[in-house]
């Protein structure tokens, strides 16, 4: 955006410090501190209920934490105190859930279009091409006119993607995108994830895909009972952590065999 | 699924075959047959025939409006019973449990006689016709109805829809108009119809207000022949109308249906 070519490679893009964030007497981020670059490809492990989901969501704004900055793109999310300008924040970053929670009415064209034209105003017929090469690029061109409860999970999810990327987002947040789907589907939809990071998307990417994670991730931070317990490289928290709870975490998940990702999979 | 899907349709559209057969069918051949077979009964019928369409146009009438006035304010209550302000909550749960309990009669009633039989608007009396307040006290009831129909609806899309729009930047209003309210018409359809149905029937208690409507003309009918048997045909001539009243919004409804189905 505002940031010049040469230093673009190391502007933060997201930013937390010393997050606090309880839900009535539970303390789910006890202190969290994290920096995301532009165009990095950042993953967020650990165990259920630490609190992965809870970080996703201070991002862009669906939760407000009691103490703590938070700073997206330039702008200040903790310090956004009116619903609308939460709005304006959630059009710029992308997200996308386990659940992927298509529009069931519309058809899959429609399920991309409906948000740049209707929330951003985007002329029709440029949202339409858009939407037509963003159906390619997740290689479900042939699917365009098809509702979303005749897809399958891979492919929905696969839909959900292109809808978020239609909004042409600064970074785009993953929310253990696979969990909810069957294991031959899993790898067409990390195919689509790998593409974008490789087109220089900045991502953060919540996921139990401890091969994919290694692969693709510039930074891993492994999250505990609301914590960063350690971050990163892949190289450093999948091999060489000190942390026992780590080595057995990472151990036990690719154990068993759901992170295996094979290029060209299930295309 | 498949099995139990198919057989309910069957038996629906048989016994919507055999409604159908009632009341397009066997009425007008009773009424036509008999009519022949006594011819003075048939000529006293066909005089009287005009008057009764001039009452029956006027249920028309009533129904249309009421149900259009009713969907619309209802569709709106519905919605305000779902804001998050209270201000706004509490009036419209107020009016809906008021009038939802409350009988079409008093309500037509209680409408005929609170509202002035003219009203002064720009200095001119304007009339404020008897058939007016019945229209009022039916959309009256059947916005409550309807209310109650789309908070329901709204309420059971799943939260994930929600969380999906908030994720892309919609704004609450945005949301409810471009995502849940569309797939709400769907799941709505089926107990809106039986609102419109029920408001059709309704329109028959306006003749108890004055309102020249189907039976009360059927009524003046009755009185000026003095035939048994020509009151007996009189209000079976209602019941038929009554019928192609209703048939249509039936017909409408499962069309709508249909073109909703997908997805
Ligand atoms: N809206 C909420 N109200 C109350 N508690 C919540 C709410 N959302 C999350 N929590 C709690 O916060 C904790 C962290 O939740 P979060 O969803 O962030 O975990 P997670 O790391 O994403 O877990 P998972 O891997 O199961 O998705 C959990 O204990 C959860 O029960
Ligand atoms: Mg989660």
């Amino acid at each position: 955006m505002t940031a010049s070519p040469e230093t673009e490679t190391n502007t933060a893009i997201v930013k937390l410090e010393d997050v606090h964030l309880s839900f009535g007497q539970t303390q789910v981020l006890k202190g969290i501190d994290l920096t995301i670059y532009k165009g990095d490809a950042f993953s967020i492990i650990g165990p259920s209920g630490s609190g992965k989901s809870t970080i996703l969501r201070c991002i862009n704004a669906l939760v407000t934490p009691q103490s703590g900055k938070i700073t997206v793109a330039g702008t200040r999310v903790d310090q956004l105190t009116k619903e609308s300008e939460r709005i304006q924040l959630r059009k710029r970053v992308g997200i996308v859930f386990q659940q992927y929670n298509l529009f069931p009415h519309l058809t899959v064209l429609d399920n991309i279009v409906l948000a740049p034209t209707k929330i951003l105003g985007a002329d029709k017929t440029a949202t339409v091409k858009l939407a037509r090469e963003l159906l390619e690029k997740v290689r479900l061109s042939e699917k365009a006119d098809a509702y979303p409860g005749q897809l399958s999970g891979g492919q929905q999810q696969r839909v959900a993607i292109a809808r978020a990327l239609a909004m042409k987002p600064e970074l785009v947040l993953f929310d253990e995108v696979t969990s909810a789907l069957d294991p031959e589907t899993v790898g067409e939809v990390l195919w689509v994830i790998r593409d974008l990071i490789r087109d220089g998307m900045t991502s953060i990417l919540v996921t139990h895909e401890m091969r994919f994670a290694e692969e693709i991730s510039d930074t891993v931070v492994f999250t505990e009972n609301g914590r960063i317990v350690d971050h990163g490289s892949p190289q450093q928290i999948f091999h060489t952590a000190d942390n026992p709870r780590i080595r057995q975490f990472v151990g036990g998940l690719s154990g068993g065999g759901r992170g295996a990702v094979r290029d060209g999979e299930g295309i | 699924m498949s099995m139990t899907a198919t057989q309910a349709s069957k038996t629906t559209s048989k016994s919507s075959r055999v409604l159908r057969s009632i009341g397009f069918v066997a009425m007008p051949l009773l009424v036509i047959g008999w009519s022949l077979i006594d011819l003075s009964l048939g000529r006293e019928l066909v005089e009287w025939i005009p008057y009764l369409a001039s009452g029956f146009s006027m249920n028309i009438l009533i129904t249309i409006c009421a149900v259009t006035l009713g969907t619309t304010a209802g569709v709106l209550l519905g919605l305000m019973q779902l804001a998050p302000y209270w201000f706004v909550r509490l009036p419209a749960q107020v009016y809906v449990q008021i009038f939802r309990n409350a009988p079409a009669l008093v309500l037509i009633f209680a409408t005929t006689y609170i509202f002035p039989f003219e009203v002064v608007l720009f200095g001119n009396y304007l009339p404020f016709p008897d058939w007016v307040k019945a229209v009022i006290g039916l959309a009256i009831l059947s916005s409550a109805y309807i209310a109650e129909i789309t908070r329901g609806a709204v309420l059971s899309i799943p939260t994930t829809q929600w969380e999906a729009t908030k994720g892309l930047g919609f704004s609450r209003l945005q949301a409810l108009r471009y995502v849940i309210l569309p797939q709400c018409v769907r799941r709505s359809l089926p107990p809106w119809m039986n609102v419109a149905s029920s408001m059709a029937m309704g329109t028959s208690l306006a003749s108890l207000v004055g309102v020249h409507e189907l039976m009360h003309a059927a009524t003046d009918a009755s009185t000026a022949v003095r035939r048994l048997d020509f009151t007996i045909i009189a209000y079976v001539v209602v019941m038929a109308a009554f019928f192609t009243l209703c048939y249509p919004i039936a017909r409408l409804t499962r069309r709508l249906e249909r073109r909703f189905n997908t997805g």
